[in-house]
């Protein structure tokens, strides 16, 4: 009934609790955590609450309008960029408990030493299309 | 064939087989078995009584998958053992399919679902269209909502409060894809108060048919919100705001206030009034405070806030406000409102932004930024302007 976006950051998130880079883990350690993330979605497409999630690339660029007949200017990938999305989830639940509620699960995903990542994960609400009685 | 027709059909069918003991899920796969066959048969041989035909033929598949199913060996065993209950004349089977699919256990949105799906007919596809959503999501969640439902028993009457909110939810969520489901709404909460002899059924129709009248008038050539008082009263539809104060009236008469009741003698005092300058606040304000005391929402206290401002002039409208929690959605954009029409524009384009940021859909938030951006042109032009 309310759509909300879980993001994930590859930047630009608080630090996370248990806060070691990826490429430090063990192997199993990896998979547990990609195993994780799949479990977590497969668990939403059975309630009925999936509505789509996909993974980023790092890379980036910006890219905007340079005048009539100009090629669109690009620029970056900026090493400096403060907010740097690695994923989205989008979920469709009851209401915002169930989204804050979720959320705390994912960002439970197993990390280093297989305990819990603490990830922090931003949710938004989408906006939505305006109820018919109003007044 | 007549797929109207069928889809009418439909539900009461699906009905019968769960009165009968059916497992909610079964029923449904037997129900759709008998559809395809009608649809193969009827065009060379129409029955004489469809909804008879159909109960035949999906209840025969039932229970051909019950006894082909051997891991379900002990159901057919139950079947077996239990007598199918004959025909019982007293009880509505479609009106007790309207409890089960609003039955507590299940969320918001599962009830919705299953009851769009189950007493609607509508198929998943339409379902999932309206809201948005992923085909597959929305068959988990009616097959999760089934499975939730399945043990429940018919031997207590439901809570007709539950379906209404059910149906509430439904006409809310507006339209969207190929399905309007305001419309539905509109249709499956006919169908409840011809079942239903309650007042509050006849109250929420009326509020659907209030509201749903002024919906062509509700949004500009540009898809923009346009608020009541700037609408055109010539595109309302009279004579679905004539059906519903008759039927507004017929409930009052039962003297059995509820909210949705008086809901819609709000919806019905605007629909009333020949112009927005017309409108009789003053009687608004009166079932507002109804409204509070049957409800003691504060939401309800925000919009009497508005009203009380028009009846008694936007400081008594300012005051009605200071006691209504500041956390509100729409708190700060009727503080915005009362602000300018108390001569304060500069308060008043200041809250009109900040209310946009916290507005809860687009048409609003694209409306509120108009209200600021049409009162800053007004400050910047300066006096003489």
């Amino acid at each position: 009934m309310a759509k909300y976006l879980l993001l994930k950051h590859y930047r630009g998130a608080p630090a996370a609790v248990n806060d070691v880079p990826m490429d430090r883990w063990t192997q199993d350690e990896i998979s547990d955590h990609v195993q994780y993330m799949n479990d977590f979605a497969a668990r939403l497409e059975k309630t009925g609450e999936f509505v789509d999630g996909q993974a980023l690339a790092p890379e980036g660029a910006w890219v905007r309008y340079d005048g009539e007949g100009r090629p669109p200017v690009t620029d970056g990938p900026f090493a400096e960029t403060k907010d740097l999305i690695a994923g989205w989830m989008v979920i469709d639940v009851d209401g915002y408990e169930r989204a804050v509620e979720l959320a705390g699960e994912l960002s439970a995903a197993p990390g280093a030493g297989g305990k819990p990542i603490h990830e922090w994960l931003e949710v938004r609400p989408f906006l939505s299309a305006p109820p018919t009685i109003t007044e | 064939m007549n797929e109207v027709l069928l889809r009418s059909l439909t539900p009461g069918v699906l009905a019968v087989l769960v009165r009968r003991g059916a497992d909610f899920a079964a029923a449904g796969a037997a129900v759709q078995d008998a559809l395809v066959e009608a649809v193969r048969v009827w065009p060379d041989d129409p029955p004489r009584d469809a909804k008879g035909w159909l109960v035949t033929v999906a209840w025969r598949r039932f229970l051909d998958a019950t006894r082909a199913d051997a891991s379900r060996r002990r159901r057919e065993d139950l079947v077996d053992r239990e007598p199918t209950p004959g025909p019982a004349p007293a009880a509505d089977d479609t009106l007790q399919l309207y409890f089960l699919c609003a039955h507590p256990s299940l969320t918001p949105s599962s009830a919705v679902a299953l009851t769009l799906r189950a007493v609607g007919g509508l198929s998943t596809r339409q379902i999932a269209q309206a809201y948005l959503v992923p085909e597959a999501t929305m068959a988990q969640r009616i097959s999760r909502a089934k499975r939730t439902v399945s043990g429940v028993r018919f031997d207590q009457p439901g809570d007709v409060a539950t379906v209404l909110r059910v149906l509430y939810l439904v006409f809310n969520e507006g339209y969207s894809g190929d399905v309007d489901l305001a419309a539905e709404a509109i249709r499956l909460t006919r169908q409840l108060a011809a079942r239903v002899d309650h007042p509050e059924v006849a109250g929420l129709l009326a509020l659907m048919l209030l509201h749903h009248a002024r919906r062509a008038a509700r949004t500009a050539a540009d898809g923009g919100l346009v608020p009541l008082a700037g609408q055109d009263r010539g595109r309302w539809d009279t004579r679905m705001i004539a059906e519903g104060v008759a039927v507004l009236q017929g409930a009052l008469a039962r003297d059995r206030l509820g909210e949705f009741q008086a809901q819609a003698a709000i919806a019905a005092l605007h629909a009333d009034a020949p112009t927005a300058g017309e409108t009789d606040w003053p009687q608004i304000v009166e079932w507002y405070d109804e409204l509070a005391r049957l409800t003691d929402s504060p939401v309800v206290r925000l919009n009497r806030a508005v009203a009380v401002g028009e009846a008694d002039g936007p400081r008594a409208g300012l005051a009605a406000l200071a006691a209504v929690d500041g956390t509100l959605p729409r708190h700060t954009a009727v503080a915005a409102y009362l602000h300018e029409r108390d001569g304060d524009p500069a308060t008043a384009a200041r809250l009109y932004a900040e209310a946009a940021l916290k507005a809860p859909n687009l048409a609003e938030r694209d409306h509120l930024t108009r209200q600021a951006a049409r009162i800053n042109a007004r400050l910047n032009a300066g006096p003489s302007g």
